[in-house]
């Protein structure tokens, strides 16, 4: 009986004593939400395009992180000797644009093209591949330490009434936002755009129409790059620049997978559903085990929705033929 | 000119349907057996039982257990270091639990739990495929270890959460503990490995592993013709948790002594396994061998050859083992897609023609 009140009955009522607090744990729900939809996002865009599972974005969302710290410091790639000029932030992350853009170039040149064809489980595993190469390279140019990343996103707290809010999520929701809007425009209504939509409807339709599947995928590569830069700026703000980064990844799959792994506006939702659910359950329901169930929460949920919907919240169904 | 299988005639039902049907064959993994029961011990040291032979023999376990299910039956799945820590901590708490119980006894009871454990985790594959299934088998992963870290009881309430293997004897020999000698661990991992390499051998050649490669192949079209989902899969996921948990358990007892299980089956060692898999052959028992001696020798090659060789410094050379590591594993896929074990099959056929080319 005590066990019944405290899993179903207790944490209500400490919710109905303190609503602040369970607002602003709701708050600080949806943005974390938020940052691991940013995540999500570089996978959803790369399966949509190219039907692979790319399991390298962490590192990617790392590689970049640590490519904007090195320039903004100074930093000589491989000697780790602070000997060139610092960059302004801007220029900065406009050069990292173009190293994120330089690898997707050369991940479809190297790794991608010659594995056209080939079943899903490969191209995953050479993802995992990309995901250790890139780790290494990453390593030995900038240094393994924590550094610090600040590109001038204001932080403190605001206060509305008794609640407190950070300044720094709020500004990670408005990028994630403008973000997917963007996104979302590009996919609608460019030429490119035009011609992903096509590439991810169906390659061989695409191919003989005259897309260029070559183009496509550089082109879609430097997108996630470019998405990888967005999380790595917002995660490495937040806690430092650092090998956990990588693992981030680990955390975006649930969303991704309770978003659909075929939908954006899955993405984003998703997210935000585990964002909140993770916090909530963390903080009402975490004491009665302990604690520390926000490395499983997710998994655990993803694992009840894809009961119900086996394609997720909103990806395509899955339709089966013999 | 050696491998030439003219005039092996078969004469029964029985010999049609042996494991190695031409003599060549069957000699070469003989001998190769008997080296590794008689010959390997007079040369091999303490260092190269304990870093190499030891793990890749339960690696090797391990990688037929995921072969099983992920290259027979095709059900990916990323949660095996979780069930290596299940076999692990069933193993801790039944020799703790029952002094008195023969080892063989409670390996073969951690594997029988693990079973029942990865059965509840197979369910979802009823539904779930693909990459969805990956990821839902990750919850496994992470569940699992949160429990075995959170929860007391797994590690007999001792406070460091470390669990330690007692000493134990197998026919009189002692296997485990620090007493353990290493050659008798590795005769006792080597009976094991090939045993349930024979097993393995014989369940994927049967209805049972047809069954399961009608499921890989094409679900829809194997529930048509009469296999049924529901037992074939789960059954998939029950002989393979079994492997695993075997290994986990022969991990923690026979080769490391004492652990942490959130520390040592994290999501690495499922990825681990699964490259060894994928390198050696999906699909294919001896490809889980090789792949598993490929995993565990190349880091340990490299390693030496860039600190000792090189005389690069640990730090570094463990970020260029990082790029060599991830390249080589690219360049495999690329190079041949179905692991080592097809390379051996094609030698085999080159030299079945040799000297002619074709």
């Amino acid at each position: 009986m005590e066990v019944l009140h405290a899993v179903f009955a207790a944490p209500f009522l400490d919710m109905a004593d303190d609503p602040v607090f369970f607002l602003e744990v709701v708050i600080g729900g949806l943005m974390s939400g938020v940052m691991y939809s940013l995540v999500a996002l570089g996978f959803v865009l790369i399966f949509k395009a190219s039907g692979i599972f790319n399991f390298s974005q962490g590192v990617l969302a790392l590689f970049a992180a640590l490519t904007l710290v090195g320039l903004m410091t100074g930093t000589m790639p491989f000697s780790l000797q602070k000997v060139l000029p610092e960059f302004p932030p801007i220029l900065a992350i406009a050069l990292t644009i173009l190293v994120m853009i330089g690898i997707a170039f050369l991940i479809e040149r190297i790794v991608l093209r010659p594995l056209v064809n080939q079943s899903d489980m490969i191209t995953f595993m050479s993802t995992i591949g990309i995901a250790f190469v890139l780790e290494g390279i990453g390593d030995t140019m900038w240094g393994s330490d924590v550094k610090v990343l600040d590109i001038g996103i204001p932080s403190g707290n605001w206060v509305i009434g008794e609640m407190y809010i950070q300044i720094f999520d709020l500004w990670a929701t408005a990028i994630a936002g403008i973000l997917v809007i963007v996104l979302a425009v590009f996919f609608q209504k460019t030429r490119t755009g035009r011609a992903l939509r096509a590439v991810a409807d169906d390659h061989q339709a695409a191919l003989s129409v005259g897309i260029p599947l070559k183009t496509i995928w550089v082109v879609v590569w430097s997108v996630a790059g470019l998405v990888a830069l967005v999380g790595g700026i917002m995660w490495g703000s937040k806690s430092g620049v650092q090998f956990s980064l990588s693992l981030i990844a680990l955390r975006a799959l649930p969303v991704l997978i309770i978003g659909g792994l075929t939908s954006i506006p899955g993405a984003i939702i998703g997210g935000v559903i585990i964002g909140v659910g993770e916090k909530v359950s963390e903080v009402y329901w975490g004491p009665l085990v302990n604690g520390a169930i926000e490395n499983w929460f997710a998994y655990i949920l993803a694992l009840i929705v894809l009961l119900f919907r086996p394609q997720g919240l909103f990806g395509e169904k899955i339709i089966e033929r013999v | 000119m050696l491998y030439r299988e003219a005039g092996q005639f078969k004469k029964s039902y029985e010999a049609d349907a042996a494991i190695f049907p031409i003599a060549q064959d069957r000699w070469v993994v003989m001998v190769f057996v008997a080296i590794l029961f008689l010959g390997v011990p007079l040369v091999a040291s303490e260092y190269i039982y304990q870093a190499i032979l030891v793990p890749v023999l339960i690696y090797s376990i391990a990688a037929l257990g995921l072969n099983i299910l992920t290259g027979y039956c095709g059900q990916l799945s990323l949660g095996t270091g979780g069930f290596m820590a299940v076999g692990a901590v069933s193993c801790y708490k039944l020799t703790t639990a029952f002094p008195e119980m023969n080892l063989i006894v409670v390996l073969l009871l951690s594997g029988v739990i693990t079973a029942g454990v990865g059965v509840i985790f197979g369910f979802p594959s009823l539904r779930i495929k693909g990459f969805y299934l990956a990821v839902a088998t990750l919850a496994a992963q992470f569940f699992l270890n949160w429990l075995f870290n959170k929860v007391a009881w797994f590690q007999n309430y001792t406070p460091s959460g470390t669990l330690t293997m007692p000493p134990r004897e197998v026919f009189g020999v002692l296997v485990t503990g620090a007493e353990a000698l290493p050659r008798d661990r590795y005769l006792f991992c080597l009976a094991l490995a090939v045993v349930l390499g024979l097993a393995a051998c014989n369940m994927v050649r049967g209805p049972v592993g047809r069954g399961w490669m009608a499921i890989r192949d094409m679900d829809i079209a194997a529930e048509l013709i009469g296999f049924r989902p529901f037992n074939t899969k789960l059954l998939a996921f029950s002989v393979s948790s079994f492997y695993i948990g075997i290994a986990g358990a022969l991990a923690f007892g026979v080769w490391l002594g004492s652990v942490e299980t959130a520390e040592a089956f994290d999501i690495n060692q499922s990825f681990q396994v699964l490259f060894m898999i994928i390198i050696g052959g999906l699909g294919s028992i001896l490809g889980s061998f090789i792949g598993a001696a490929f995993i565990v020798l190349t880091p340990i090659v490299l390693t030496n050859l860039m600190v000792y060789g090189l005389g690069l410094e640990a730090v570094t050379a463990k970020h260029f083992e990082f790029i060599f590591f991830g390249s080589l594993i690219i360049l495999f896929l690329i190079l041949e897609p179905n692991g080592m074990a097809r390379l051996w099959q094609i030698g085999k056929e080159k030299l079945r023609l040799w000297p002619f080319p074709h």
